[in-house]
């Protein structure tokens, strides 16, 4: 197939229909996914498709939801569970925590949950309190869970197609903000392999790591070092678990220098974790502490511009570039 | 719960046609101003609900309560907030993430809340609400305050599961709970009738042990009627459950067209429409003449327009308040991520 321009949307949906079209066992199941077309759109359209016993709209029920899908994919059938937002997630944290993530484990290694919950995260929609989170932490805590979240266009198709082909539990968070981005895509050209993450740039004075929608800011960011004469290298995580580290390890031995950017909360978040990995493992090399660039420690606000006062964005991860290299920002 | 603070007085109980005409029409043109502010781009939030159909609910069960009496809504809730005496301007400016508001700008449409007016909260969760009030009717009886604490939420939240864990409680402890089911038709694109099996969802209450009735909203007299009789019951610690019909006038959110319905069955579910109804009686009884109704609807019209006019006018909170109220005032606020920043990489 040639090149075409596509929307991290449309490389989304794709990806449903032709895992769909492959896989007669695939079912996407959960709130509003079929006569609405989804709350954001992806799976439109589909129900007319693959019909309603495919793509199944269910009651306001996560817990059953996610429960169900737990089930029928131990029965055989491989489900696409869509949790509408992850803001969410804590309502079905018995199914998904509980019940998906252990069952090979407690079971003895008798059968695995082959299964995909698909949501979607971040500010960005001046949404509130309860549906603007980023969560991931609680899924990166949760051993028995995969967890990917895709910051391009062609991540967004490849991860899902992969995601469903996982013999364990898979949690797919995509961005809210995203969903419109478009980029020009030959989604025949031969993938990433799963559980790796990307160079987006290279550079030779600092390294920032960062996954999601703060990848596009962290490039930004880059650019603008870049005209003050720093150059970074950028790494795009792609999947949290599997976690590549080795690329990591390697650049900031050479580097000594680290930032690591989430839009999740701070405080015992992702970024923590990779803290803390690089802290362990690049100790000898590090020229400075590495530091976090993260979503404030509070909720996030209705209001506009304390919504985009809470998490990281381009201007903050350029500052704390100059900073870390010494300059004071101007 | 905070103590309440220093608050407007709730409306007296009133089911005289003419007082919930009036509120309804305040409800009904206050939505329709939200949908202008929203539309003129001087509203925060992506996701406002409108109520337009369901005045009724709002209304009619509003008036069954006192001051004192508690509640919480769900994410379509500013009618039931007004007839609970808010004040138009601070929902409006809160709906617009404005300072003035009351949240600060923090909550919007879908997490307004003021403990002065009994206002436990609105709730951006299907059904997160519900449980407060099995909380509340607990301390109303352990207090002795004989106030009633009432759940509002939609016919989607019939789906969770701590909808029936919480009547289940109220019931098995006898606590002061009215439980109110806005059966608009929809949740989101979902009919009520591809949501359940059985949508005659009062008898699931009834089956818990709690008063279960079923009322329709085109009549706000109905309406006002059952919840009346209903609440008194509650005072006494008989928890009920009342399922109101109405429709969904719009779509489910600003931008949302409803493609899903088919505009015959739209034209027809606006047909059920209490405001209009309530007006017609009026006429009818001699209770209030054209000229008098106009009147009315011209005081209104001025009484919401006002409030786009306030809200435009209001600030955005200060980025310095984004740390307040994390924790109690007497705590520390969150360190920024800036300062902490700062501090790491301070060399000497
Ligand atoms: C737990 C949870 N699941 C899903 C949603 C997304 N959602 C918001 S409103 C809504 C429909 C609710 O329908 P209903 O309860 O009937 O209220 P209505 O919008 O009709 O007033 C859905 C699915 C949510 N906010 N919370
Ligand atoms: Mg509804």
């Amino acid at each position: 197939m040639a090149l075409q321009e596509l929307t991290y949307r449309d490389a989304l949906r794709q990806a449903l229909i032709d895992a769909m079209r492959e896989n007669p066992d695939v079912v996407i199941m959960g709130e509003e996914v079929g006569r609405y077309g989804g709350a954001y759109a992806v799976t439109k359209d589909l129900i007319k498709e693959f019909g309603g016993e495919r793509v199944i709209d269910t009651p306001i029920s996560e817990p059953a939801i996610i429960g169900a899908a737990v089930g029928a994919a131990m029965a055989g059938l491989r489900p696409v569970a869509e949790l509408m937002y992850v803001d969410f997630i804590g309502m079905t944290m018995d199914q998904l925590g509980n019940q998906a993530a252990k069952i090979r484990y407690m079971f003895g290694g008798q059968i695995g949950v082959p299964m995909v919950l698909r949501t979607q995260g971040g500010t960005g929609r001046s949404a509130g309190a309860q549906h603007s989170q980023s969560l991931e932490a609680y899924v990166m805590h949760t051993p028995g869970l995969r967890l990917a979240m895709p910051a391009t266009v062609a991540d967004a198709y490849h991860l899902l197609r992969q995601a469903l082909t996982k013999p364990d539990p898979v949690v797919f968070i995509e961005h809210k903000a995203l969903y419109t981005m478009k980029e020009t895509v030959d989604l025949d050209a031969p993938a990433l392999p799963w559980g790796t993450s990307a160079v987006r740039r290279e550079g030779k004075d600092l390294v920032i790591v960062t996954y999601s929608r703060q990848l596009h800011y962290a490039l930004e960011a880059a650019k603008k070092l870049a005209a003050q004469g720093i150059e970074a290298t950028v790494i795009d995580l792609r999947t949290l678990n599997p976690l590549d580290f080795d690329p990591i390890r390697e650049a900031v031995s050479r580097i000594g220098r680290a930032m690591v950017v989430s839009e999740g909360v701070m405080t015992a978040g992702v970024a923590a974790e990779l803290s803390a990995r690089i802290t362990e493992e690049c100790f000898d090399y590090l020229e400075d502490p590495v530091v976090r660039v993260a979503g404030e420690d509070i909720p996030i606000s209705v209001s506009t511009a304390l919504e985009t006062g809470s998490v990281p964005g381009a201007q903050l991860i350029y500052e704390t570039g100059l900073k870390m290299l010494g300059k004071v920002p101007a | 719960m905070t103590k309440p603070v220093a608050h407007t007085p709730a409306p007296r109980p009133n089911t005289d046609l003419t007082s919930h005409y009036r509120m309804m029409l305040r409800i009904r043109t206050f939505e329709e101003r939200v949908g202008e502010l929203f539309v003129r781009g001087q509203s925060a939030g992506s996701m406002l609900h409108l109520s337009i159909g369901e005045e009724s609910a709002a209304a009619g069960v509003c008036a069954a309560m006192v001051e004192g009496d508690t509640f919480t809504t769900h994410h379509r809730g500013h009618g039931i907030f007004l007839a609970r005496g808010a004040d138009p301007n601070r929902m409006m400016a809160e709906i617009g993430g404005k300072e003035a508001g009351y949240c600060h700008g923090k909550g919007g449409s879908m997490h307004i809340a003021d403990m002065g007016l009994g206002h436990l909260g609105a709730n951006a969760i299907v059904g997160g609400g519900i449980p407060a009030v099995v909380g509340a009717g607990l301390a109303a009886r352990h207090h002795g305050s004989g106030k009633i604490s009432a759940a509002f939420f939609g016919d989607g939240a019939t789906g969770q599961g701590i909808l029936y864990e919480s009547m289940n409680m109220a019931a098995l402890w006898s606590l002061p709970c009215l439980f109110v089911c806005i059966n608009n038709q929809y949740g989101m694109g979902t009919r009520i009738d591809q949501a359940t099996a059985n949508p005659e969802i009062h008898e699931r209450a009834r089956a818990f042990g709690l008063v279960g009735e079923r009322v329709d909203g085109l009549d706000v007299e109905a309406v006002s009627e059952a919840a009346d009789r209903l609440v008194a019951g509650v005072r006494q610690g008989k928890p009920a459950f009342l399922m109101i019909d109405c429709y969904r006038f719009y779509g489910h959110a600003r931008k949302d067209k409803s493609p899903y319905r088919d505009p015959a069955e739209e034209e027809q579910g606006r047909q059920k429409d209490p405001v209009a109804f309530a007006r017609a009686a009026l006429l009818e009884r001699g209770l209030a003449t054209e000229a008098e109704l106009t009147a009315l609807e011209t005081e209104v019209g001025a009484e919401m327009d006002a409030t786009i006019d306030f809200t435009i006018a209001q600030k955005e909170p200060p980025l310095s308040t984004m740390f307040r109220d994390v924790y109690a005032p007497e705590e520390p606020e969150p360190e920024p991520v800036r300062t902490r920043i700062d501090r790491v990489l301070a060399r000497d």
